[in-house]
């Protein structure tokens, strides 16, 4: 049965063992995660550099396999979340217990999750197999909506715990490079990838010696990875030039202005909000629409940003982000009180750690 | 693999449509006909019907080994199966597929239990009691 090798693949790893073939190994699994392995085992020096060499290239059959495994653990007949599991699980190489620490969740919460999803793949005969023609670009979507949410979950996470989960923001992005080489010519595969490098590159900036959140104005811009940088922006022309472009590869021109401007003064704010504006007609959201806001207070002064942040007081009323920037606002407008105000109520409203410890230090300012 | 498609709306879908002048009415009853007669050529259509109302629905349940006959669907809610569509593909995306095609509304697709196994024991019993007996 067409499922079997799927079944297969969520069960045996990652008890199996070292396979024969490292090249499509490579494929199965996270190369860094490999690697981790192949050190705690001396027997396996001479796999280690076959895997150590990055110009390994999969066999066609072989690329065909991977492809089939991610879009059929992204089926979209599977909840979200089953998803996210299913491909760290089958395609990444997560154990159940790193899955559930990564999103903290109770294991047995994912384990049930993954049982649940598997026994559906049998039940309701989803195929084992690459979507094709008219349905590619649906079923493109739904996987980049997964390497998204796990990018994000990595990079800032949600949680009480931890602020920043670099595994999992990485493995994101090792995932996006895994499918974008198996399939060169999708622009917004591309203008994902290029989102998360240019996210990552900023990594060393966000948190200072103590491990405190640095918002972007105030980061040390020499400590960005400015290699990171141009590969993100060299993905970004790759994409740029197939003419096609989707709410991905806006974002990701969105980070690169911020990456190539010198300083949060000198970023170049209006084509940010020229490309929010794009971004507002293709993926309208309140989230996009408060950042919109940000970018525009920037050159048409804190009043008129106010004035749009306002309007989006019901959807967004329990984010706290929207307090805190409205807070950002209203003390650029002297009105202190009304700040401290929507300070606290951001406050209530974070769970992180970080974000919570920087909006305890703007209160105390 | 066979799959149950159940052509489903809410209570109010079913006010409006009939509501509808009669000749968009009809036209609706065509896109669906035209459905069927295109999925039945292309082979995947084992059987289908479409439904009288919940109104004219009866729902017979077994209360401390009685059998207790009231008016009205099992299901109390505001959606209602409008009718459905037995069908036999390759897997769940050939069903999702037609599920999309579907020019009437939202369709929950579900996979019946295979009991032809089953079936094949009994009538193997059937025969050996014959030849027996």
């Amino acid at each position: 049965m067409v499922q079997d090798s799927l079944v297969a693949a969520l069960e045996t790893w990652p008890e199996q063992g070292i396979p024969d073939k490292p090249g499509a190994w490579l494929m199965t699994t996270a190369r860094r995660r490999a690697i981790d392995i192949l050190r705690r085992d001396q027997r396996y020096r001479e796999k280690l550099v076959l895997l150590e060499r990055s110009d390994l290239r999969p066999e066609p059959a072989e690329a065909d396999d991977r492809l089939r495994l991610i879009f059929t653990c992204c089926h979209p007949a599977l909840s979200q979340e089953a998803q996210v599991a299913l491909t760290l699980r089958a395609v990444v190489g997560f154990t159940t217990t790193e899955i559930s620490s990564a999103f903290l969740l109770a294991e047995a919460t994912v384990a049930q999750r993954i049982v649940r999803a598997k026994r559906k793949i049998v039940d309701a005969h989803i195929p084992y197999r690459m979507p094709e023609g008219a349905e590619l670009a649906g079923r493109l979507d739904g996987v980049l909506s997964v390497l998204y949410l796990m990018f994000n979950e990595g990079y800032l996470s949600r949680g009480t715990q931890v602020a920043m989960r670099r595994d999992l923001a990485d493995d994101a992005l090792w995932l996006a490079s895994l499918v974008a080489r198996l399939m060169p010519d999708q622009p917004e595969l591309l203008g994902l990838l290029a989102l998360m490098k240019l996210n990552l590159a900023r990594s060393a900036a966000r948190f200072d010696g103590v491990g405190e959140l640095v918002l972007l104005p105030d980061q040390d811009r020499a400590l960005w990875d400015q290699a990171a940088i141009a590969q993100g922006i060299e993905l970004l022309e790759r994409a740029g030039a197939m003419k096609a472009t989707g709410p991905y590869q806006v974002q990701a021109a969105i980070a690169a202005l911020h990456s190539e401007a010198r300083s949060w003064a000198e970023t170049d704010w209006h084509q940010i909000v020229v490309l929010y504006d794009a971004l507002v007609r293709m993926a309208d959201s309140p989230v996009v629409r408060l950042n919109r806001g940000v970018a525009m207070s920037h050159f048409a002064g804190p009043e008129a940003a106010l004035g749009e942040v306002n309007d989006l007081a019901i959807a967004l009323s329990g984010y706290h982000l929207f307090h805190s920037i409205r807070a950002e606002l209203l003390e650029q407008l002297g009105e202190r009180v009304q700040a401290r105000e929507e300070l606290h109520r951001a406050l209530d409203l974070c769970s992180n750690p970080a974000e919570r410890s920087l909006l305890e230090r703007r209160l105390k300012d | 693999m066979k799959y149950v498609l159940m052509f489903v709306g809410s209570t109010e879908d079913q006010d409006s449509f009939d509501r509808l002048p009669p000749e968009q009415r009809a036209a609706a009853y065509e896109r669906a006909g035209t459905w069927f007669e295109e999925q039945s050529r292309a082979g995947r259509l084992v059987g289908g019907e479409e439904l009288q109302g919940p109104g004219s629905s009866t729902t017979v349940r077994i209360k401390n080994g009685k059998a207790i006959v009231t008016d009205g669907p099992y299901i109390e809610a505001k959606e209602i199966i409008g009718g459905f569509a037995i069908v036999e593909v390759k897997d769940l995306d050939e069903a999702l597929a037609m599920a999309k095609a579907w020019p009437a509304g939202a369709v929950e697709v579900r996979p019946v239990v295979d009991h032809s196994a089953d079936i094949e024991q009994s009538q193997a019993r059937l025969a050996d009691s014959a030849k027996n007996g």
